[in-house]
């Protein structure tokens, strides 16, 4: 980074310290907070959305519809995250892998399954073997999107469906005398409303969601922690900057990083209250009568 | 014209082709130095990263390192997220159940145990180690509880902190930690051979791959050069072939 850098074990104090915090290793880790803060704001909406076609899904008229809303919602609410991250995310990438490689190697003669070890084609890996390291890391971290989305997306498709069943009944009365159709009575009278309710669950969610991106190293993704654990660990002279333990350290910033994701949180979630809370008769009256 | 095209087109697919062939993914933990570590500038270093460097070279082959947590190591390559596994990891009986070794490209590793006090119980006392080795495998059976840690620097970090009387690891990556630490830590008794040495894990389906780095290793192991590199990464007192 600066001149003075080159012969790092010659310096000291001040120097050496703006030195060592601006080695390659340490840029990778200030870069990796980036991927924590990209990953929850992919993860939210998409998230939201599974929530929310679940439970529309769970509402819905048709059977099949709601068994498959209720049961996406009753399954991933029960498994534990860990076991799911770790059962899904290895099954989907083989399930696809598998798919490909009957679709394009048809002719290869040995098995996919050999014992212990999975083997498909190579023009059936996802993603091909020479492809750069950054597109493996990519395709990590769409998994790790998609595995975050459909968790969060189940308890969210609950909280959604405890704010719907919020909405009083006599405002959907109302405007089904008026004559709205079922998509118009969604759209207009429902939504709208119930998200007032549904706040607190979400806000609680995406705490959760905060505090869950450490699971990122589970799927093979490089994240704070696992820079924070990498840096601060004991470092020999084998390394330009040797130092002794110094975990502690890393793991604080880490705690500082947490707890002001979790104070900005709040401030805009209480923003966001206070605005849906505008005109909301029915907000007020219950909390009258509480 | 029509024939330009498609010479180019057969070109560019056969190029194709060869790379897609010719990648090998090497998995490492890079945290156990000297054999791997993450250097100052992020990247992959040590013995074993400078040593398949040059040995792909030789074999002419594109080798992409994938840095992974150890625990998982054996799964992940058997599922096919790479090819083979570069990572200080010794050959045992155990591990040749589910995975194949080329030869070793390092001698059977000398296990040492480390620790704060000299007079330190390593039969019966409590021995941290790095979960999955060797390591943990034989204070499993000394008598001794046994501490298992992820990565081997909190197994030494155990040891500091008092949770456990010794540290049993490899004694080349013992060596820096024990001689830099002013005198806090003292090797116990005398280092175990344990193992075969260590090897490249590949899976058992990959007898190409294994044949490949076997002929490999065995030309640096009689030009010498391999002999040089273990100098440079373990001093002096380094092991030779």
């Amino acid at each position: 980074m600066f001149a003075y850098c080159a012969d790092p074990k010659s310096l000291e104090g001040l120097q050496w310290l703006s030195c060592y915090l601006t080695s390659g290793s340490h840029m990778s880790f200030y870069a990796s907070f980036l991927t924590v803060l990209v990953l929850l704001a992919v993860t939210a909406p998409v998230a939201l959305a599974f929530g929310y076609a679940g439970a529309m899904a769970g509402r819905s008229g048709a059977a099949p519809l709601r068994w498959l809303g209720k049961g996406y919602m009753a399954m991933v609410r029960g498994i534990p995250d860990v076991v799911f991250f770790l059962f899904f995310v290895v099954a989907l990438d083989q399930g696809l892998e598998y798919v490909l490689h009957f679709a394009r190697c048809s002719d290869w003669a040995e098995p996919v399954r050999q014992g212990l070890e999975f083997r498909v084609c190579p023009a059936a890996k996802i993603p091909p073997n020479n492809a750069p390291q950054v597109v493996h890391q990519i395709y990590g971290f769409a998994l790790a999107v998609l595995t975050f989305a459909i968790v969060f997306g189940a308890f969210a498709a609950n909280v959604l469906t405890g704010a719907m069943k919020a909405v009083p009944r006599a405002q959907l009365e109302t405007a089904e005398s008026y004559g709205m159709n079922n998509r118009q009575i969604n759209r207009r009278i429902l939504v709208p409303q119930m998200w007032i309710y549904a706040l607190p669950g979400l806000s609680n969610l995406w705490m959760i969601l905060i505090k869950a991106t450490p699971l990122l190293f589970i799927l093979g993704v490089q994240d704070i922690v696992y820079w924070a654990q990498q840096l601060g660990s004991m470092k020999t002279q084998a390394y330009s900057y040797p130092h002794p333990d110094w975990r502690l350290g890393y793991f604080l910033s880490l705690l500082v990083f947490y707890l002001c994701m979790t104070k900005a949180s709040e401030l805009v979630l209480d923003r966001i209250t206070a605005r849906l809370s505008r005109g909301q008769a029915i907000v007020k009256q219950s909390g009258a009568s509480a | 014209m029509k024939k330009i095209l498609l010479a180019s087109a057969l070109i560019a697919a056969s190029a194709g082709f060869a790379s897609a062939q010719d990648t090998i993914r090497l998995a490492t933990e890079g945290a156990y130095p000297p054999f791997n570590l993450i250097n100052d500038s992020g990247k992959p270093d040590g013995f074993e990263v400078e040593l398949f460097d040059k040995m792909c070279e030789m074999a002419e082959v594109k080798c992409e390192w994938v840095v992974t947590d150890w625990d998982g190591m054996i799964p992940n390559l058997q599922s096919g997220n790479y090819d083979a596994i570069v990572a200080g990891m010794s050959i045992t009986d155990e591990r040749r159940e589910v995975i194949d070794f080329t030869q070793n490209y390092y001698p059977p590793a000398k296990s040492a145990y480390a620790a704060m006090d000299p007079d330190a119980d390593i039969k019966g006392g409590v021995v941290a180690a790095q979960i999955n080795t060797i390591q943990a495998g034989y204070v499993a059976e000394s008598g001794a509880t046994l501490l298992e840690f992820a990565t081997p620097d909190e197994a030494v970090a155990a040891v500091r902190n008092g949770e456990a009387d010794a540290v049993f690891a490899d004694s080349d990556y013992l060596k820096p930690v024990v001689e830099e630490s002013n005198g806090q830590f003292a090797w116990i008794d005398q280092p175990v051979p344990l193992g075969d040495g260590i090897g490249m894990g590949v899976r058992k389906s990959d007898t190409e791959l294994k044949a490949t780095f076997d002929a490999t290793i065995q030309t640096m192991k009689d030009d010498g050069s391999l002999n040089e590199l273990m100098s440079k990464w373990f001093g002096d007192e380094a092991p030779q072939f």
